[in-house]
C-alpha cells in the first residue's frame, strides 16, 4: 500500500529455456544449438517445455501471452513465480533474478510481489468468500482486522458484495472467478499472474470479467500477464501480445501489429477469424491532409478503433471524418470507405503475406 | 526320491536351539528392559486409571447426559441422541454399566492414543515416498498377524493388565488411522496447493490451511474406522485383563453361558453403533460447506 504510486513491476524474461524430464540440463547445449522438439523427444525422452525466450514485460501493462494447449503458455507463466523451475535463464523483477533466489526469498516475494488467478479457480472449498480473500494476507501475517478491511473492499469492487460468508460452491464459476480475482487483488502486490483466468467461463461472463478487469487495470495499474488461448481474448485485453507455438515465442507486440503483420502463416490463420474493426485503429488508415473541405466536422480521437469510428461517422451521417490527436490538433482525414475495406478481412490477405 | 515327497526341513536341533536363543534373547532383553518400558508407559497407564475412574465413579444419570450432551453437540441430531440414551439405557438396566463405562473409557483412551500417533505419522507418510514405502508393510503386518501372536511379547514385557490391553487396541485400531491421513493428504486437489504456494504459503501453513482441512474427511473416515476396530479388540483385549464388556464374553465362551455372552455382545454392537453414528454425523457437520451447492 505504501507503493501505490508506483504500481507495476516490469518483468524482464531472458533465454528462458525449460526441458521436462530426468536429466534436464545435460540437453541444454544441444538444444540451444537446434535441436528440435521431436528429436530431444525421441532420442532422449526429454520435453521441450520453453525455447529461448525472451519477453519484455513493461510496468503497468497488460502482457497476454497467447498460445493454444502445448504451446507452453502455463509452464512459462509458472516461471514468473517459479512454480516450475527454469532449466536455464534468468527473469528479472525489480533487478533481481527470480530463479536464483533461495526458499525464503521465493516465499517473500511470492507474498508481496505477485498475485495470481487460476483457470480452475482455486478456492478453497472449506473457506467462506471472505476467508479466501484474505488468504494472501492471512500468509503474510497481516492483522485480522487488515486482512478484512482490504479484502472487503475487493469484494465489493468485484461485485460480490453480500456474499461474504457463502462457500465456494454456493458460488457459480463466474462468481467463483470474482473470488479469484478479489483474493488476488487484495494482496496488493505489483504483479497480477494471470493464467488462462477467464477460460473456464462460459462466453457472456467471460467478456463481463473481461470488462471488470479492463476496469480495474485503469485504477490499479500493475504489471498484469495474462494467459490465454483465445486471440479476441488477448486482442481485447492486451497491451502487448507475445504468441508462443511449441515453446517458442513466434511473435510478439501490439494487437494492431499482429493483425496488420501476422509473422507466418500460423498467425496469419488465426487473424483471419479476428473482429478487424475491433482492433485496427484510425490512425492506421488515416491519410494525410486536414481534409478540412469534407470531413464535415466530425472528429475521432488517434487510438480509436475502428468500428467505433465507424458508429461516430454513422451517427453524423457523415463519408469522412478528421482524426485528432488529444488536444484536438488534426492529424489526417479517414473516410467510410477506407475504413469499410480496413474492416474487411482482405481476401488475399494470405497470399500477400506469403509474398511479403 | 524321499525329498520331492516331504518338504526338505532344517535339522530339527537346529531350529529348536534357532528357537530358543530367540526366547532367551526375548527373555534377557525383557529382564534388563523390562522396568525401563514399563515407565516409559507410567504416563498411559496413569491417563488410562483416571479415565476408568471418571467414568465410573460419575454417578450415571449424569454420565448418561453427558454422553447425550457429547452426541448432540458432535451430530446436532435428535434421533441419533434419543438412540444414545436408549441404548445406554438398556446396558444399565441389564446389569452391564459398569463394564460398559470400563470399556468406553478403554476405548477412549485407545483412540485419542491412536489419533495423537497416527495422524502425524500419516502426515510423514504422505510427504515422503521414501517413508510410506517402509512404513505400508509395517501396517500390513500389524494388520494380518493375529493379535494374540503380539500379545505374547506384549504381556512378556508389560505383565497383564491395562497398559498392555491398552498397546494391544493401539496397534490393531492405528492402521487406518495412519492410512486414510496419508491417503486424504495425497488426494488434496493439486490445484489448490499450487495456489497455496504461488501466495507464499510456507509448509507449515499449506499443511494448516490447505492439506489437513481439505483431507479432513478422510481423516475422520479413520478415526471412524479406528474407534470401530478399537471396539473389536474389547474381547482380545480381555484375555491379558483388560476389564469390561470383553471379561463376561469371555467367561461365556470358557462356561458355555449363551446368553451372557449375548448380552454383553449386544451392548458392545451398542456402543459401536452410538460411536459410529456420533463421529460420522460429526466428520459430515465439519463439511457442511459441501452439501450446498450452487444450483
Amino acid at each position: 500500500m505504501a507503493d501505490r504510486s508506483v504500481q507495476g513491476a516490469g518483468i524482464q524474461i531472458k533465454n528462458l529455456y525449460k526441458i521436462f524430464g530426468q536429466k534436464p540440463a545435460n540437453y541444454v547445449d544441444a538444444v540451444k544449438k537446434g535441436m528440435t522438439k521431436t528429436e530431444l523427444n525421441e532420442k532422449y525422452n526429454h520435453v521441450l517445455g520453453l525455447r529461448d525466450i525472451n519477453i519484455d514485460m513493461p510496468a503497468g501493462c497488460i502482457q497476454v501471452v497467447m498460445g493454444l494447449s502445448g504451446s507452453g503458455k502455463s509452464t512459462l507463466i509458472r516461471h514468473i513465480n517459479r512454480l516450475i523451475d527454469p532449466t536455464a535463464g534468468e527473469v528479472i523483477i525489480d533487478k533481481s533474478d527470480v530463479c536464483k533466489m533461495n526458499q525464503n526469498d521465493l516465499r517473500e516475494f511470492r507474498r508481496h510481489k505477485t498475485a495470481m488467478v487460476f483457470q480452475k479457480f482455486a478456492l478453497l472449498p472449506h473457506r467462506t468468500v471472505l476467508d479466501n480473500t484474505v488468504y494472501g494476507l492471512e500468509i503474510q501475517g497481516l492483522s485480522r482486522a487488515k486482512q478484512e478491511e482490504q479484502a472487503r473492499r475487493w469484494i465489493e469492487r468485484v461485485g460480490l458484495k453480500g456474499f461474504e460468508d457463502n462457500y465456494p460452491n454456493q458460488l457459480s464459476g463466474g462468481m467463483q472467478q470474482r473470488v479469484g480475482l478479489a483474493r488476488a487483488l487484495t494482496n496488493d502486490a505489483p504483479i497480477l499472474l494471470m493464467d488462462e483466468a477467464f477460460s473456464a467461463l462460459d462466453p457472456l461472463i467471460r467478456m463481463d470479467m473481461q470488462s471488470v478487469l479492463l476496469d480495474l487495470q485503469k485504477e490499479i495499474k500493475k504489471t498484469v500477464v495474462f494467459i490465454t488461448h483465445d486471440l479476441d481474448e488477448a486482442l481485447r485485453l492486451g497491451d502487448r501480445i507475445a504468441i508462443l507455438r511449441d515453446g517458442e515465442v513466434v511473435q510478439q507486440g501490439t494487437g494492431q501489429d499482429i493483425v496488420l503483420k501476422p509473422a507466418d502463416e500460423y498467425i496469419s490463420s488465426f487473424v483471419k477469424e479476428v473482429n478487424r474493426g475491433r482492433v485496427i485503429m484510425v490512425d492506421t488508415i488515416s491519410t494525410k491532409g486536414d481534409g478540412a473541405g469534407n470531413a464535415g466536422g466530425v472528429t475521432v480521437k488517434t487510438g480509436t478503433i475502428l468500428e467505433e469510428a465507424a458508429k461516430t461517422m454513422t451517427d453524423a451521417n457523415q463519408q469522412h471524418a478528421t482524426v485528432v490527436d488529444e488536444s484536438g490538433k488534426p492529424l489526417g482525414v479517414i473516410s467510410m470507405n477506407n475504413l469499410i475495406q480496413a474492416m474487411v478481412t482482405p481476401i488475399s490477405h494470405l497470399t500477400h503475406q506469403a509474398a511479403e | 526320491m524321499d525329498w520331492f515327497y516331504s518338504f526338505p526341513k532344517m535339522n530339527d536341533e537346529t531350529l529348536r536351539n534357532l528357537k530358543k536363543a530367540m526366547d532367551e534373547g526375548f527373555k534377557a532383553f525383557t529382564r534388563s528392559y523390562g522396568d525401563v518400558i514399563e515407565s516409559f508407559f507410567q504416563p498411559l497407564q496413569y491417563f488410562l486409571i483416571q479415565a476408568e475412574k471418571f467414568m465410573t465413579s460419575t454417578p450415571w444419570p449424569i454420565m448418561v447426559l453427558l454422553i447425550a450432551g457429547i452426541a448432540w453437540i458432535a451430530s446436532r441430531n435428535w434421533k441419533i441422541v434419543a438412540g444414545t440414551v436408549i441404548t445406554l439405557l438398556l446396558i444399565g438396566y441389564f446389569d452391564m454399566w459398569s463394564d460398559a463405562m470400563k470399556t468406553i473409557a478403554m476405548i477412549f483412551v485407545g483412540t485419542v492414543v491412536s489419533i495423537v500417533v497416527g495422524i502425524p505419522i500419516g502426515i510423514v507418510m504422505a510427504r515422503s515416498d521414501t517413508f510410506q514405502r517402509v512404513v505400508n508393510p509395517i501396517l500390513d503386518v500389524m494388520q494380518t498377524m493375529p493379535s494374540f501372536v503380539y500379545l505374547i511379547p506384549v504381556v512378556m514385557l508389560l505383565g497383564i493388565g491395562k497398559v498392555p490391553g491398552l498397546i494391544a487396541v493401539v496397534i490393531y485400531a492405528i492402521p487406518p488411522m495412519i492410512r486414510l491421513t496419508n491417503l486424504g493428504i495425497r488426494l488434496v486437489d493439486k490445484d489448490v496447493l499450487e495456489a497455496a504456494d504461488a501466495f507464499g504459503s510456507s509448509s507449515w501453513q499449506r499443511l494448516k490451511n490447505v492439506q489437513i482441512p481439505l483431507a479432513l474427511p478422510t481423516i475422520m473416515a479413520g478415526i471412524n474406522q479406528t474407534i470401530m476396530m478399537a471396539l473389536a479388540m474389547v474381547v482380545i483385549a480381555s484375555m491379558i485383563g483388560v476389564q469390561g464388556l470383553g471379561q463376561p464374553v469371555l467367561r461365556s465362551v470358557n462356561g458355555q453361558f449363551f446368553s451372557l455372552g449375548l448380552f454383553n455382545g449386544l451392548a458392545i454392537v451398542g456402543i459401536a453403533i452410538i460411536f459410529d453414528r456420533v463421529s460420522q454425523a460429526y466428520g459430515m457437520r465439519l463439511q457442511k460447506h459441501q452439501e450446498v451447492v450452487h444450483g
